[in-house]
């Protein structure tokens, strides 16, 4: 019966990104590239001080600076009701304009609008502001003294944000005092910052119906809406955030930030439109870092190695306000997958986090929530076990692995993991980069004194948030949505509430579609980003789009295809119950000759429904009964030279299980940049801050992005254990190598410096630190 | 001040305050945002513009002024007669891009890189792209990209 030739298997398939063409012709479209009639810029005249006290601001002089129209101050905010503003966590709130004093560095103090970039930066110049600096607190143990006290808006006062704990710290310790084999490291997983290429930005009007039309570079454009909502009081119909091309997020495009409300501010005060783009400087010392956790890890095992407990202490330096973009239940993120992929019978891990005078943030940097700092424990720790033990660190981890049997495997710190099979993926990384001969030439080397290094990481990740009953953001349940509309030509169009930033979306959305569906991927376009059009999400990050809005495309897929199935019944001119989805069409059960496409059952729905309803669309709203968790085997190789401390990394294999591969294209390409993120972290990145609370690394020459000279070479495997809750079995990868690649670097250049006696390095390992342990290790040996 | 400037074929006279960046006059007076702004530094590369067909340019790190008189080429003049440039096909089949802010950036610096070497080796790909700084993709493809559009015109010498 069927004359149309049904498009079959798109997922697996590494198509093409339908998204590209527009931005290799320098079409796509960033919130900068938008401009609008009678348009202002607005600049941001920002603290020099990091802790001091406001005693005046002059703003005269700003006013009269040629195309300077307005300037607002904290003051002027306040007197609105907008002087504070909401964190995402919810539990504290930060100042939008400085109020009576600065907290950080780079702090907002004042907006100035112009009517050109030029005039809005000299009137930044010329806004006067007078300080009386306050002593300042850079880190959280002198933050913990309470000495000087931060935040005397707070009715706690102390610079104490919160104590979080998971697990049995009773049981922990005493299976830690119990064990044959004891190791404790402090570990320091520095303050570093996503720094997305394009920085963060806005523009901001109110249209001739009063809405807000709000453009801006927003990883969550739903929660946008809402939170603008309940900060501004504006109705929330009377607002639309539109999420255009985005330049990179990776997390750092989650949080709303004071700029923002200060450019909707001014576009209501002035009746135009206002334009704010951060520059790098701006983007790196004032939106959200990463990390900056100081964690005590301890790790206790019998002496044949297996593994008898864990526990976990961190101070966590949250900065001025705790805008740590965490679920509400969760201050300290997904922290407890610490135990990793290991079978520990009780562990204990807590996190207590503390004001200091530096940015906020604490977001989750091409993460899930604070599990790239938990994966860095657990996976430095087990090395610095195998060590004392003497042991192989790869035969100490397959010794502690959960085996594949044990799934759903129950964690000592209460998640359930889905699926794995880490014997094999590790299996698979080992023989693809020949294990055996490498140790065998590690053994030669050294034995000529030369310094290589192999280093393991078998993470296991937490990712996909989540299940409402667990999660939500500002008290909205992080679930997500999709809605799929099949045209009559069987062309179609999927919105989800999820936000591509260059994860590619709209190829691998249209994949799912395709593949649920039959239909031509190149013909299911993908819209997201507007709230207007898209169905409620909470947007993209912490690698929640495969797992949560991806769910929902392929049960929105199936919803349509259940639809379709009744048009197919009539179209077959058999009963509903005799019609089977098989081969990518509709067939008459047991007669493959009697089949209709979804492309006729489309046109059908539109020209002949019968007696169903017309139209062909679908609405799913998907809340994840589980997180997913995606692991890996990754293995660094280096060579450390003795003279200069230069660290090469030779070699880098990551083997990644992230359940079902939607496009294997895609799906290395996101493991090719997470590496490169994680070798950045390991090796060069790093937001420091002196002692007076100057931020030194404030632009990319002193905050090191990697280039194309020092990135090594990626080779990647991967293995297929799909999530068996998920409807297509993906678990999500964008991150994976983020979160697994920095203690495989560190791990490989302290096996490189072990026979110097050398048992830990903190990151980032820079030359310099490398040269110092090892004439520091020298230096102790030529004592002995 | 008064600035002349071709881009892309198109003469531009434009009164311009001598502060514009070339970077700012291309994506504001002559409304090609196709170049894009990273950093404050010179360090991302993605405002580079290939001047008088041989030189790749910072444009953040030029006045619109020094460009007076010049020809500059930008991302949206290199597909020509509807044509994507051999470069712009291979980010495509390579897959070297994902967020596409770098990727204006890397394809002139690239474009002037085959000008001038017609068959690079990886390290030498490496080498003239360590300018250009990419968050997404790692470069193990950007890298492959540009050497598939080496040899896709070398073997079709009469395309630009």
């Amino acid at each position: 019966m069927s004359t149309e030739t049904t498009v079959t298997g798109s997922l697996g398939v590494p198509m093409k990104r339908k998204e590209d063409p527009r931005f290799i012709q320098g079409k796509g479209n960033y919130v900068d590239d938008l401009s609008f009639p009678h348009m202002l810029y607005m600049a941001i005249v920002r603290s020099p001080y990091p802790h001091a006290e406001i005693t005046n601001i002059d703003t005269s002089e700003a006013l009269k600076v040629p195309g300077v129209v307005a300037v607002i101050t904290g003051k002027d905010l306040e007197a609105a009701g907008l002087g504070w503003l909401p964190t995402f966590h919810g539990k504290d709130k930060q100042m939008v304009l400085a109020i009576g004093k600065v907290l950080f560095q780079y702090q907002e103090v004042a907006a100035v609008f112009a009517e050109t970039r030029g005039a809005a930066a000299d009137g930044a110049e010329a806004v006067q502001v007078d300080y009386n600096p306050l002593p300042v607190v850079t880190d959280p143990f002198t933050a913990k003294t309470d000495e000087v006290l931060l935040r005397p808006d707070r009715e706690a006062k102390t610079n104490h944000i919160y104590h979080w704990e998971v697990g049995d710290k009773d049981r922990a310790e005493q299976a830690l005092e119990a064990s044959e084999k004891r190791i404790k490291q402090r570990m320091w997983f520095p303050r570093c910052h996503p720094a997305p290429l394009e920085p963060c930005g806005c523009v901001a009007f109110f249209d001739t119906m009063g809405r807000l039309q709000f453009h801006v570079t927003s990883q969550a454009p739903h929660v946008y809406r809402t939170a603008l909502a309940l900060v501004t009081g504006i109705p929330e119909d009377k607002i639309h955030v539109i999420s255009p091309d985005i330049g990179g997020g990776f997390g750092n495009k989650v949080p709303v930030y004071p700029g923002y409300v200060c450019a909707i501010v001014g576009a209501l005060k002035i009746g135009r439109p206002v334009k704010w783009i951060e520059s790098r400087t701006e983007n790196l010392t004032s939106t959200g870092f990463a990390r900056d956790y100081h964690m005590d890890v301890e790790i206790g095992a019998k002496a044949d190695g297996t593994v008898t407990a864990l526990k976990v202490s961190t101070a966590a330096d949250h900065g001025a306000f705790d805008a740590a973009a965490d679920p509400t239940k969760y201050p300290a993120g997904m922290f407890g997958i610490v135990t990793g992929s290991y079978t520990f019978p009780v562990a204990f891990a807590e996190v207590d986090a503390y004001f200091t005078n530096k940015a906020p943030g604490g977001v989750a940097y091409r993460c899930s929530f604070r599990v790239t700092e938990a994966s860095f424990a657990i996976e430095r720790g087990m090395d610095i076990l195998a060590d004392e033990l003497g042991m192989d660190p790869v035969e100490l981890r397959r010794k502690n692995f959960v085996r594949k049997e044990q799934f759903p495997f129950p964690s000592a710190l209460g998640f359930t993991y889905d699926s794995g099979d880490y014997h094999k993926t590790l299996d698979v990384a080992l023989e693809k980069i020949g294990y055996p001969a490498l140790l065998k030439e590690q053994a030669e080397k050294r034995a000529k004194g030369e310094l290589m290094g192999i280093g393991i990481s078998t993470f296991t990740e937490v990712v996909g948030a989540g299940p409402s009953k667990h999660f939500d953001i500002l008290g909205i349940k992080m679930f997500d949505s999709a809605e799929i509309r099949i045209h009559p030509t069987g062309a179609g169009i999927v919105r989800t509430g999820a936000k591509s930033q260059g994860q590619g979306h709209e190829t691998t959305w249209a994949q799912i579609v395709a593949e649920e569906l039959g239909l031509d991927p190149q013909h299911i376009m993908v819209e997201e980003g507007d709230t207007d059009t898209a169905p409620y999400g909470l947007g993209t990050y912490a690698s929640r789009s495969t797992p949560v809005a991806g769910a929902a495309i392929a049960m929105a897929a199936r919803r349509v295809r259940e639809r379709g199935r009744k048009i197919a019944a009539h179209l077959l001119e058999v009963g509903e119950g005799d019609v089977e989805w098989k081969d990518y069409k509709f067939q008459v059960k047991g007669v493959p000759s009697k089949s209709v496409t979804m492309k006729e059952v489309a046109f059908a729905a539109y020209t002949n429904p019968g007696q169903n309803e017309p139209g062909l669309e679908a609405t799913q709203y998907y809340d994840p009964p589980n997180m997913t968790f995606p692991n890996g085997a990754y293995i660094a190789v280096v060579d450390v030279d003795k003279e200069s401390g230069e660290v090469k990394v030779r070699r880098f294999l990551a083997v990644d299980d992230c359940g079902t591969i939607i496009n294997p294209m895609i799906v290395e390409g996101q493991v090719h940049g997470g590496l490169t993120e994680g070798f950045a972290i390991a090796f060069m990145q790093e937001i420091q801050y002196d002692k007076d609370g100057n931020n030194l690394n404030t632009n990319f020459t002193d905050y090191l992005v990697p280039t194309s000279l020092e990135t090594p070479h990626w080779e990647t495997a991967s293995t297929v254990t799909p999530s068996p809750h998920h409807p297509i079995g993906a678990k999500g990868v964008g991150e994976s190598p983020n979160v697994g690649s920095p203690a495989a670097f560190v791990n490989a250049v302290v096996d490189a410096l072990s026979p110097l006696g050398v048992r830990h390095i903190e990151m980032p390992v820079t030359r310099d630190k490398v040269w110092r342990a090892i004439r520091d290790a020298e230096a102790k040996r030529g004592q002995s | 001040m008064k600035v002349s400037i071709k881009v892309n074929g198109v003469q531009y006279e434009k009164e311009v305050e001598p502060r514009t960046l070339l970077a700012y006059f291309l994506r504001e007076d002559c409304g090609l945002t196709g170049t894009h702004i990273g950093c404050d530094t010179s360090s991302c590369g993605c405002c580079v513009v290939v001047m008088d067909g041989d030189r790749a340019v910072k444009s953040c790190t030029m006045f619109a002024a020094q460009a007076d008189g010049h020809e500059i080429t930008t991302v949206e003049g290199l597909a020509q007669g509807g044509a994507l440039h051999p470069l712009q096909q291979a980010f495509w089949d390579q897959h070297g891009l994902q967020c596409g802010y770098c990727t204006p950036g890397m394809l002139m610096t690239s474009f002037v890189l085959l000008k001038h070497k017609p068959n690079p080796t990886e390290a030498e790909v490496r080498e003239e792209l360590a300018g250009n700084l990419c968050r997404c993709t790692g470069y193990n493809n950007i890298v492959k990209a540009v050497r598939q559009a080496a040899e896709t015109l070398q073997a079709a010498p009469a395309t630009k």
